[in-house]
């Protein structure tokens, strides 16, 4: 029973762990496919993950609803600029996209903490936001809590403090109209879904291990990580069923190809490179205002590139990937658990081993003991036409 | 075969263009110290008073160039073999482990001129076998060694913090760091040399791996331009496919040459260590090894580029010092921004200016901007 | 005469200082098939680049259907019915041919319904025409004619009524160029006009309605092709009379210098490109190897210098055996007498960036004449690229000049001086007058026959048939990457062309 729970808990937090990786790695299979490389989704990460949480504390301060939303919204908007800096130098300018992915990872990682301590003065980190203004588990409780708010806050308008001023004013109307129409599908969705596993919850507690599975692995996470396990069928969807996905493809493996078809090739790629921003803006999100409470100075520490590395595994395919990511996200979640922990037969093994064992595996399986990944044909290249 | 660009006369290539580069690095770097509050005028003032305003600030500004010396020709090396290597940080990193076994098993047994030998080959062949992995993978498995180079910063980084506190840390003590080294492991100062000018210096960290560091750019310029190995390794970089062409054998180029690139980030650790803090400490690399992918940039991959270059980060640093007492908003992490800058504008962004630069001397001297190269010193 | 489909008017473009285009008239009647004609660089294909709206013109007018037409992208060509195959097939490799001729013309957000408009469609056009392919084949895994007929298939799709046809015929063997004429004629029958771009003289009098010739830039003439002759035409595309014989002496054949028994070499994906040949070069001799490329000659040549490697096979240079199992490093043969001008001479035989001295030694540069110990010994270097500049006219006549600012021509002349002033005993020459104008292709001839005169092995690789015809003592024709015959100096070029299609010799001989 106890190794059950363990397993449970495990588990539960590779689930936790991948899903930064997971939205990262989506996110650069959607530039590298369209043949633009982008070492850089490490510092778009982070750029959201700092003004995400950056426009979340300001909101949250001003006493602002849905602070959590905006600063998704903040954080989406930086990682977009970076993506588009790094489509200018890889895709107009035809630079070296590495060295474009190199510096934008670099701005990133010293912006954040510049902006950072002269805005805050904690230190780097952005003032902690509480568990309203974040994305929170979505547990039974708030299911129902949803069911409530759609019955009950539905047709009222959120109460103003007295001497409000007219901007705040402007805010809340504006997050009604926003909110509104999300809270509605939530609190629908929610309240299905309640009715639903709560009479299963009736008979399934009997049998503990499937209401654990329930409880702990599907539900239990923020809106953020159903997000990013929805965008894997999505991703695939888009790649192999629609004409965007095919041009896409299309224009990683032979832009010559796409150009004479009367297609833009700058413009089709410039939207990769966005579909990119998106999802880094998401993945620095959960990072800042889902998993923890706030930004603090480097804290994607390395996801970017492991989710470089999960793609590359994942040979650039959307359901590869995501087994990529939730191995590694097993791994990191392994080393957390059994830091400093004697294994049996092995004796103690540093800290710093586990910590560092993604990074050496992955060095290991890319040195091609997994078979060999083939990248985008025009992947790197800049496209010039031929004379 | 086409040339996308039209030719320019070389000091327009060589010396305009890059210079405009750099200048907007500056600008937008500028834009976000306005960002913060601060004004960026006075702010460079600060900087460059703080960087070169007397004996003292000028040398702690070398003592810093002279990391990004070491890390910056490391940088070019690999691009001359058409290799990029990120792992320059780890390498160096690594590479403390070499001095401290050399600095503590020796400090007590010899002075510092047998020492410092024996620690520069320690240093290089650490940097250099933390390269070398990397680029066995990548010449014998086809792993991507930007890719591999990368993680091996965060490998290194787990080892460092191992070795320090776990196995090099005095017992007693708490901080993760090795004892300080006696007087047979600490480096002579080049405060003389200042003085010698007739500047005054008081204390400053700058040592005799200044002048190991300008020996190493003079030795990387004539190994690339004047020896065999250099002609192979730029003949690999340029066309890995004439490189098989002509017998060179891929595998060895891309081992020598990141081996070579290696060890010179691994010297990097002299500095600091023998030359400084007489001790290993934890993060004493801290991101010179990145700033090195800026130097070589920023110098075009040539050691009289790299060490202006390098002098000018050693600038922002000592003065980024400086700044951070006279504006508190401003932290040395400000380099991290203007070195992403240098690389963006520098690199990634090359030829942002040039269409622009080129209608320019199209308008001012017609002739010059269409002739071809046969005189290339015109205008 | 019928309306023309297109018209051009003064057409002029410039690429950097390099005029491609200049002052350009032409007229193309509806209906007909137009060939364009002329040698490499004559600025064919910026030409039709232009008419589909790839490059613009710096000046100029396009009528199509007699109405002024801008056409500033290729999109605007497909719009106004012109479609184009290119020299370089522009298709996705591991797409489905659907999924190629959809790309660009998919009409609707999702796949499902234009793809099933595409099958119906692509069964139409090949009743229609005659053009059969598996739509749900994958393209690299289709014969270079059926990849060629999706790109037809792509254009009519968009409903092309003006095909341009770019080379059509380099990559195809003789049976196949007379199924790709077979499908234009019905194309013309069905009121399609097609242009089509060639070098090749047969190809124009064979189905071509009339003839335009371009030179260096300019359109020079417009025929009838009923009223002209193919002298004519070949004058017209040099400008004098072509030198088809290079003057030349018997051969005086020696010891065999270079034996080759039953090699084999696969490609990267496991493909027998050379299977099992056997042949051997004497001093003194030229042994040329004709056919179709893409039958096995780069690999071949590729394999015998040591840069790919074979997977069996026995190769002799000298009498003694080379290890061609890729251990080999081309350096050694360098030294053991055998020299090399590869066939890619911008990313293989010159390092484009370098200076012209430093591709003067590129391969030999371990030499004891250029380097002091392990330095270069640069003054060296300088007396013997300054020596070959002017024993081989490369101009301009600086040994320090970026070997990217020379033109084609004398790029190849830096690479023949370098591989024959090392005086080896055999020299293999891979397509040595590809993209050299006509002056240095003759000087180009005129060295390799002294070579053979100085009673050097040489082996000569080329797809210009009348080059391995002009040049060698012995021909071998490979096909599929077998030699499948041998002909003396005298064959005729129907004989080497059968030979060219893979037509068995028995066959041939009937």
């Amino acid at each position: 029973m106890e190794a059950w729970t363990a397993l449970i808990q495990i588990l539960d937090a590779t689930i936790r762990v991948s899903v930064p990786l997971l939205l990262a790695c989506l996110a650069g299979l959607y530039s590298e496919r369209a043949g633009v490389f982008d070492i850089g989704l490490e510092g778009k990460m982070l750029a959201g993950a700092f003004v995400g949480a950056a426009a979340a504390a300001t909101a949250a301060s001003a006493a602002f609803p849905g602070a959590a939303w905006l600063g998704l919204c903040a954080a989406i908007m930086i990682s977009v600029f970076l993506a588009l800096v790094h489509g200018f130098a890889s895709i107009t300018n035809r630079g070296n996209q590495i060295v474009s992915g190199v510096a934008i990872n670099f701005i990133a990682a010293g912006s954040t903490i510049i902006l950072g301590q002269a805005w805050f003065r904690q230190g780097g980190r952005t003032p902690a936001l509480s568990a309203d203004h974040r994305f929170n588990a979505i547990e039974i409780g708030t299911l129902r809590s949803y069911v409530d708010s759609f019955t009950l806050a539905f047709p009222g308008f959120p109460a103003g403090a007295a001497g409000e001023s007219s901007f705040v004013w402007l805010a809340r109307g504006i997050w009604v109209v926003v909110a509104y129409p999300f809270q509605l599908l939530f609190g629908t969705l929610g309240y299905l879904l309640a009715w639903v596993l709560l009479g299963v919850d009736a008979v399934v507690q009997y049998i503990p291990f499937v209401s654990d599975v329930f409880r702990e692995l599907i539900l239990g996470h923020s809106l953020l990580a159903y997000f990013a396990f929805t965008m894997v069928p999505f991703t695939w969807w888009v790649l192999y069923r629609t004409r965007f996905g095919l041009r896409l493809r299309a224009v990683g493996e032979n832009p010559g190809a796409v150009d004479t078809a009367g297609i833009s090739v700058p413009w089709l790629r410039y939207r990769a490179v966005i579909c990119t921003g998106l999802l880094t803006g998401v993945a620095g999100t959960y990072l800042a205002v889902s998993q923890n409470a706030g930004f603090v100075k480097d804290m994607t520490a390395g996801k970017g590139f492991i989710a470089l590395a999960a793609l590359i595994f994942a040979k650039w395919k959307p359901v590869p990937a995501m087994f990529a990511c939730l191995l590694f996200g097993f791994l990191e979640a392994l080393s957390i658990r059994y830091q400093g922990l004697a294994w049996p037969g092995i004796g103690r093994v540093p800290v710093q081993f586990i910590n560092a064992l993604p990074f050496i595996l992955t060095v290991i399986l890319l040195a091609g003991f997994i078979g060999k990944a083939i990248p985008p044909r025009a992947g790197g290249v800049p496209y010039v036409k031929e004379r | 075969m086409s040339t996308p660009y039209a030719k320019l006369p070389r000091w327009v290539d060589y010396g305009l263009i890059p210079a405009i580069n750099l200048a907007v690095a500056f600008f937008v770097a500028g834009l976000v110290v306005m960002l913060v509050g601060e004004n960026p005028l006075s702010a460079a003032v600060i900087l460059v008073d703080g960087a070169f305003g007397g004996g003292q600030n000028i040398a702690y500004t070398l003592f810093y160039a002279t990391n990004f010396i070491f890390t910056g020709l490391a940088v070019a090396v690999a691009f001359h073999g058409g290799l990029f290597n990120i792992g320059g940080e780890g390498q160096a990193y690594i590479a403390g482990l070499g001095v401290a076994i050399v600095a503590l098993s020796l400090d007590s047994v010899f002075p510092w001129w047998i020492n410092f030998p024996i620690a520069i080959l320690a240093s290089a062949a650490v940097g250099a076998f933390w390269a070398f992995i990397p680029a066995y993978l990548q010449a014998k498995r086809g792993s991507h060694i930007v890719i591999t180079t990368i993680m091996f910063n965060f490998i290194a980084a787990s080892t460092m913090v191992y070795m320090l506190v776990d196995v090099l840390k005095p017992a007693g003590s708490m901080a993760p760091q090795t004892r300080t080294f006696l007087d047979g492991a600490h480096l002579p100062k080049l405060n003389w040399l200042l003085e010698a000018v007739g500047l005054s210096v008081r204390s400053a960290p700058l040592n005799i791996t200044f002048l190991l560091a300008l020996v190493m750019a003079f030795l990387v310029w004539l190994l690339i331009w004047r020896t065999k190995l250099g002609y192979e390794i730029r003949t690999f970089g340029y066309s890995p496919k004439a490189a098989r062409y002509a017998g060179i054998r891929e595998a060895r180029i891309i081992i020598v040459t990141m081996v070579i690139s290696g060890a010179l980030a691994g010297m990097m650790a002299l500095n600091p260590i023998m030359g400084d803090q007489h001790r290993v400490a934890l993060d004493f690399v801290t991101g010179a090894g990145f700033v090195g992918i800026a130097v070589a940039l920023m110098g075009r991959s040539h050691p009289a580029g790299i060490v202006p270059a390098a002098i000018l980060f050693g600038m922002l640093y000592q003065g980024g010092a400086e700044l951070a007492f006279e504006m508190p908003n401003i932290s040395r992490d400000m380099i991290v921004i203007i070195q992403g800058l240098v690389i963006l504008f520098a690199g990634a962004l090359e030829h942002m200016f040039r269409p622009w630069v080129q209608t320019v001397f199209a308008t001012l001297a017609p002739r010059a901007a269409g002739v071809p190269a046969t005189s290339g010193e015109g205008a | 005469m019928a309306e023309a489909a297109i018209e051009l008017i003064g057409i002029d473009k410039s690429f950097g200082p390099v005029r491609a285009n200049r002052d350009i008239h032409l007229e193309v009647p509806r209906g007909t098939i137009h060939g364009i004609i002329g040698e490499n660089g004559a600025g064919k294909s910026t030409l039709m680049s232009i008419l589909y709206g790839f490059y613009q013109a710096d000046s100029g007018e396009i009528k199509v259907g007699g109405k002024p037409t801008a056409i500033k992208s290729p999109n605007d060509a497909i719009a106004v019915g012109i479609g184009m195959v290119h020299q370089h097939f522009m298709l996705v490799e591991n797409f489905t041919v659907i999924e190629n001729v959809i790309l660009g013309a998919e009409g609707e957000a999702l796949l499902n319904t234009s793809i099933a408009k595409a099958r119906s469609e692509l069964h139409r056009l090949e009743k229609e025409y005659g053009l059969e392919v598996d739509p749900d084949a994958v393209i690299e895994e289709l014969p270079v004619g059926l990849q060629q007929r999706v790109e037809i298939l792509k254009a009519l799709y968009r409903g092309a009524e003006i095909l341009i046809l770019d080379e059509p015929t380099g990559v195809l063997t003789p049976a196949e160029a007379d199924h790709l004429f077979r499908i234009l004629r019905q194309l013309k029958e069905q009121g399609k006009t097609i242009v089509l771009i060639t070098h090749k003289l047969r190809e124009i009098m064979a189905i071509t309605d009339n003839v335009s010739v371009m030179r260096q830039g300019t359109m020079v003439a417009t025929r009838a092709t009923a009223r002209t002759t193919v002298e004519e035409l070949a004058e017209l595309m040099v400008g004098r009379r072509v030198l088809l014989r290079v003057e030349k002496g018997p051969a005086r054949p020696g010891d065999v210098k270079l034996d080759v028994s039953g090699l084999t070499v696969k490609d990267s994906r496991g493909v027998t490109m050379v299977d099992g040949v056997s042949f051997n070069v004497r001093a003194g001799e030229i042994v040329g190897i004709a056919g179709v490329a893409g039958n096995g000659q780069s690999e071949l040549l590729e394999a015998i210098s040591g840069i790919r490697k074979a997977v069996a096979g026995k190769v002799l240079l000298d009498g003694s055996p080379v290890d061609v199992s890729g251990l080999t490093d081309p350096g050694d043969l360098r030294d053991r007498g055998l020299a090399h001008v590869p066939e890619d001479r911008h990313h293989v035989g010159l390092v484009l960036p370098f200076e012209e001295n430093e591709n003067s030694i590129l391969g030999y540069h371990d030499e004891d004449q250029y380097v002091n110990g392990p330095f270069l010994d640069i003054p060296a270097i300088l007396k013997s690229a300054e020596s070959q500049i002017e024993k081989y006219d490369i101009r301009p006549p600086n040994p320090r000049l970026k070997t990217a600012n020379f033109s084609g021509g004398n790029q190849q002349k830096i690479v023949l001086a370098r591989e024959m002033e090392q005086d080896p005993g055999v020299l293999i020459v891979g397509q040595p007058t590809r993209g050299v104008d006509v002056g240095a292709i003759e000087f180009i001839h005129k060295r390799l026959i002294a070579m053979r005169d100085a009673g050097k092995a040489v082996l000569l690789v080329s797809v210009e048939l009348d080059e391995i015809r002009s040049l060698s003592d012995r021909i071998l024709v490979m096909f599929a990457g077998r030699v499948v015959g041998e002909r003396g100096p005298d064959a005729t070029e129907g004989e080497l062309g059968l030979l060219m299609a893979g037509v068995e010799e028995k066959e041939a001989a009937e």
